[in-house]
């Protein structure tokens, strides 16, 4: 049976998210306070055990990511945290649900992460088009400032951090960590060679760690109840809770808190309300438009970031994008070449001049509507070589719904 | 609001620059940076025309061109195109007469795509400045667009 478990988003719907009373009457900041009476250490410590992974995307340690930042070098003069808010990949609107609902469980989780690397100074980059999240968050802010957790000595300890909002402008291509250091730096939204990571060299050259909303939003609740509570949640390999939005042909889009190892049929079919309009299932696009499309046959694959990975799928941002019968798949993926087609900033010539191509490729089938028996070999192989020689993950992405499309969806096409 | 004034509230460091240039646009009238604002800014954070020109140009939000006194934002990402986005930007075309980039000649609305605006569950949607509007079909642009003509 589907498991709802709300960790995240426990506060949803529970309470006023512009009332700081409220979430302290919730538990709130309880955490926080907690933490900043251990050691640093103690926290990583406590996050590597939980094996929480990055909820932006890319899956990575949590615990790791912030032990790097922390031990990048021990006597830096300053040392940043910065929370990805720059929400963009089509289909994911989790974040945007944990801004609007419960901004304190964000500030709270930030005040640990900064606290657990050394950091003085937080930044959140937000998207410019929330103005919802953005107008939430000013005012946690402000609140949370007020009542002395966000300034000199949190809570009797000698720590002292500060939270500042940063808008964005329109750039897909800035969710990715590095690329958001440049725009943080007032400059165009150009990917950076790595190494250095950011932990290593990040913002204005200092150690840096860059955290998705919702795995910052998720920290309170591992340092409350500890590590061992967490990972009994979900599965082994990936333990604890995911926010999924669901969207396209179903009956009842939305988002969803679930324990990690739920199935697509449950989501799909038990949470979302099944297929709209009593039509059959065609495909569903995991991860959004960097995202995996698969078929029916991994309906019961428990969700993880391995066992997904083994259907040659992956988990991503948690968008789960439906597809039924009467849709039509290589215009999906017209619609997903184009989009990365508009967002490639232009300054790996693979990535610029190889997105154009490839949707010349799919319209030029699309338009003509004459199959091309080996058009997505031929997507494939372009994308192969674009993901090999692009910087960042832009120009890596078009690889990854076309190889799963070669996979599942070759008849197609 | 005067250009220096708003340049104050801000220290002259380039991590303000994104805000420095939001704060400008929505202080225009016309939604846009005119050159004055750029070289305003150029010389506030000591920094070239070019380097301030440059990230201007880069972002989707920002403009160096005049805009409507409305700008409507439609998304066409992959989710919204599924649901019909085409028909509904045909239709906003057509009611106003204008392709995307463009201006209406009353200078109130201006026509412009969007990335995923992450609003999936209600696809397909647009937005009108901070507004958004979700579940649209052609029959509700008639009457949205009509509601800020008569504001």
């Amino acid at each position: 049976m589907a498991r709802g478990k709300r960790i995240t988003l426990k506060n949803y719907g529970v309470i006023d998210p512009t009332s700081i009373d409220d979430y302290i009457a919730a538990g709130g900041y309880k955490a926080a306070r907690k933490a900043l009476s251990c050691k640093p250490v103690e926290i990583i410590d406590e996050m590597v055990k939980s094996s929480l992974r990055g909820r932006g995307g890319a899956g990575f340690s949590t615990g790791l990511k912030k032990k790097f930042t922390s031990e990048a070098c021990l006597r830096c003069e300053q040392k940043y945290l910065v929370c990805n808010a720059d929400e963009g990949e089509p289909g994911t609107f989790k974040d945007r649900i944990i801004m609007e609902n419960d901004p304190h469980r964000l500030i709270e989780g930030m005040i640990i992460a900064a606290y657990a690397i050394g950091a003085s100074k937080g930044f959140i980059y937000i998207r410019g088009e929330y103005y919802n999240s953005i107008r939430m968050l000013q005012e946690a802010i402000a609140n949370a400032s007020k009542k002395g957790f966000l300034c000199e000595d949190i809570f009797g300890s000698s720590f002292t951090t500060e939270i500042e909002i940063k808008l964005g402008a329109g750039s897909y291509l800035c969710g990715e960590e590095l690329t958001l250091l440049e725009s943080l730096e007032g400059k165009r939204g150009y990917p950076r060679i790595k190494p250095p990571f950011p932990a290593e060299k990040g913002l204005n050259g200092f150690p840096t760690l860059v955290n998705n909303v919702e795995t910052l939003a998720t920290i309170p609740a591992i340092i409350e109840y500890g590590a061992q509570w967490y990972n009994e949640i979900g599965t082994e390999n990936s333990p604890g809770t995911k926010i999924f939005t669901v969207s396209g042909d179903v009956e009842k889009p939305g988002f969803f808190e679930l324990e990690l190892g739920v199935t697509l049929r449950e989501l799909i079919y038990d949470f979302a309300g099944g297929i709209k309009d009593g039509k059959k299932l065609q495909a569903v696009l995991i991860g959004g438009a960097a995202g995996t499309f698969v078929d029916e046959t991994v309906l019961d694959t428990p969700i993880g970031f391995d066992t997904l990975k083994e259907k040659g799928a992956v988990l991503g941002s948690g968008a789960v994008i439906v597809l039924g019968e009467d849709k039509s798949i290589p215009e999906v993926t017209g619609s997903i070449l184009e989009f990365f087609k508009h967002e490639s900033c232009g300054k790996c010539v693979p990535c610029r001049v190889g997105m154009t191509q490839l949707v010349n490729m799919i319209h030029k089938n699309n338009t003509l509507q004459k199959r091309k028996g080996s058009l997505l070999d031929e997507l494939v192989a372009e994308a192969d070589y674009m993901a090999k020689t692009s910087l960042c993950p832009l120009g890596q992405s078009p690889i990854i719904p076309l190889r799963s499309l070669q996979r599942y969806f070759a008849d197609r096409f | 609001m005067g250009t220096s004034e708003i340049l104050n509230k801000f220290s002259p460091e380039y991590d303000n620059m994104l805000g420095i240039l939001h704060a400008l646009q929505d202080n225009n009238p016309y939604n846009f940076l005119d050159d004055s604002d750029l070289e305003a800014v150029a010389e506030y954070l000591n920094t070239t025309l070019s380097h301030v020109y440059g990230v201007a140009t880069y972002y989707t939000m920002f403009s160096v061109k005049p805009r409507g006194k409305y700008i409507i934002r439609a998304c066409n990402s992959p989710v919204c195109n599924m649901e019909g986005s085409i028909s509904i930007i045909d239709e906003l075309k057509k009611v106003l007469s204008v392709d995307l980039g463009e201006t209406t000649k009353d200078r109130l609305f201006t026509l412009e795509l969007t990335e995923c605006l992450g609003q999936c569950d209600i696809a397909p949607v647009m937005m009108i400045n901070g507004k958004i509007y979700g579940n649209l079909d052609k029959e509700k642009i008639g009457s949205i667009i009509q509601q800020y003509k008569s504001k």
